[in-house]
């Protein structure tokens, strides 16, 4: 078995602030990496990276894709990286403006994945369409509303309905639960958590919150100041954890 | 018998930065090994280190230096400085852990609590759903509960849906923190009948058991563990 996705040496800089400091790491099939910091510690930026959407200074994020075999995402064409991204990844952003396109329907959100990855027949992509608003507990009868018209975490659900739709390979998340009410906040995590072992999903997510990264991650990297200061399984970073800034953020959570 | 866990060298210590890096020195050179068809009870003083020893058996608490060697599917397998997923393949497979308290995940019901770690080796929704039943009934956990989150239940029910969730897979090796500790007499005895014969079909055992009573019917040794490692 080999890597689905490795960075090595991944560096950017935002003039002559470091965003993100040589950052290496793998990820294995069906693994969900989280990685948590406060804001300004890169983790974003690492994450777009990751995902083609940010060019790096230095360093080399290879890809195993099931198209073209290992490929090395900053070297690619943009068009193969459009590609790709449609077909092998998904993205979902903390704002689900930017993950939707808000002036089309909801169906039709759902219905660009599929017909990215080849579906043509209508009557098909608008069933499964139907059936994956089930899965994220969107009545039926909003398929054909603009998300314009959905609440903050319908917009959300919705998003990782169009994400999730052309079964991808690996998952980009930035954020998913920020920004919500914490009880639809539950509803998204758990939604979430059943599809990641269900699809057997490879994610990368990112998240400033403890207790969504030890409900959804296998691992961690914990990054300070654009580095990583700490990464290891998840339940071992938060209950044993070793660096001054990781037991600084593990002590700062409130308790309920 | 041969023993299917050995540790040796094991030392652990925990470094408080936020008090001047502050050393707490808790396990010293542990040696122990555990063989199929015994239970091993660690014993020892409030704060000598029994849960410690137990967590960093789980690969939860990272081991300074030492070594704990699994017996993992054919061959023999380091849990100290593991990789993630192998540490979550001995999990998944070889070693499970029954908590004092049980983590509750929002909106999940009883039953998928306790059917996960089976779906997780492969079986069907059915047959884990099915075994998660026949394991909460055996529990006396009652049935109008089952559809429901954990997270309202009282102390003893969350800790039965606990033992449940960590007995239905069948572990080589099994690791218990007080897995009585909230339970009355009768769902006591229902857990030691469970655990015991799990012992007797050949799994290891290593337990924290305070309760002399439940230590007598499962132990067949002990360990002692001593406070900050110093003998």
């Amino acid at each position: 078995m080999s890597p689905l996705l490795s960075a090595r040496g991944i560096t950017r800089y935002f003039g002559d602030r470091i965003a993100c400091r040589d950052v290496d790491f793998d990820l294995w099939p069906g693994e969900v990496l989280g990685v948590v910091g406060e804001s300004g510690s890169g983790k974003t930026t690492l994450l777009n990276c990751l995902a083609g959407r940010l060019a790096p200074d230095a360093g080399a994020v290879t890809y195993d894709s099931m198209a073209y075999g290992p490929v090395e995402v900053h070297a690619l064409s943009e068009a193969r990286r459009r590609l790709l991204s449609r077909t092998e990844w998904g993205f979902v952003s903390q704002d689900p403006r930017e993950g939707l396109r808000m002036g089309v329907s909801a169906g039709a959100n759902i219905g660009e994945r599929l017909m990215a990855v080849g579906a043509r027949h209508y009557g098909d992509i608008r069933h499964t369409a139907l059936d994956w608003l089930e899965r994220v507990e969107i009545a039926r009868d909003r398929l054909d509303d603009r998300p314009s018209a959905y609440s903050g975490g319908m917009r959300q659900r919705l998003q990782i309905a169009r994400n999730l739709v052309s079964s991808p390979r690996l998952v980009f998340m930035d954020e998913p639960t920020g920004g919500l009410d914490v009880s639809v906040q539950a509803r998204i995590l758990d939604l979430l958590r059943g599809l990641v072992n269900t699809l057997h999903l490879s994610a990368v997510l990112v998240t400033h919150d403890l207790g969504v990264a030890r409900l959804l991650t296998h691992r961690l990297m914990v990054m300070q100041g654009g580095a990583v200061v700490e990464h290891g399984l998840t339940d071992q970073v938060l209950d044993d954890p070793r660096h001054a800034y990781t037991q600084m953020l593990v002590a700062s959570i409130l308790p309920v | 018998m041969q023993p299917i866990l050995r540790v040796a060298g094991l030392t652990k210590s925990f470094i408080v930065h936020a008090h001047g890096d502050l050393a707490l020195p808790v396990l010293k050179d542990v040696a122990l090994a555990v063989s199929p068809g015994e239970c091993l009870a660690l014993v020892g003083p409030s704060g000598a280190g029994k849960s410690t020893l137990l967590r960093s058996l789980y690969g939860n608490y990272r081991a300074d230096k030492g070594s704990i060697r699994v017996r993992h599917g054919e061959g023999w397998t380091e849990l100290v400085g593991a990789e993630p997923r192998t540490v979550l393949d001995i999990r998944r497979r070889t070693i499970g852990f029954v908590s004092q308290f049980l983590r509750v995940i929002p909106r999940v019901a009883t039953l998928d609590v306790v059917a996960e770690p089976l779906i997780g080796l492969g079986a069907s929704q059915q047959e884990a759903r099915d075994r998660a039943e026949f394991l909460l009934a055996l529990l006396n956990v009652p049935q109008r509960l089952w559809a429901l989150p954990p997270a309202t239940f009282s102390g003893g029910e969350q800790q039965r849906v606990n033992i449940a969730r960590s007995l239905i897979v069948d572990y080589p090796i099994l690791l218990l923190d007080e897995p009585t500790a909230s339970l009355d007499a009768g769902n006591r005895d229902r857990v030691i009948e469970m655990i015991a014969e799990r012992r007797n079909a050949g799994s290891a055992i290593v337990g924290i058991f305070h309760d002399i009573g439940v230590r007598d019917l499962l132990a067949n040794r002990v360990h002692e563990v001593v406070p900050g490692g110093v003998a």
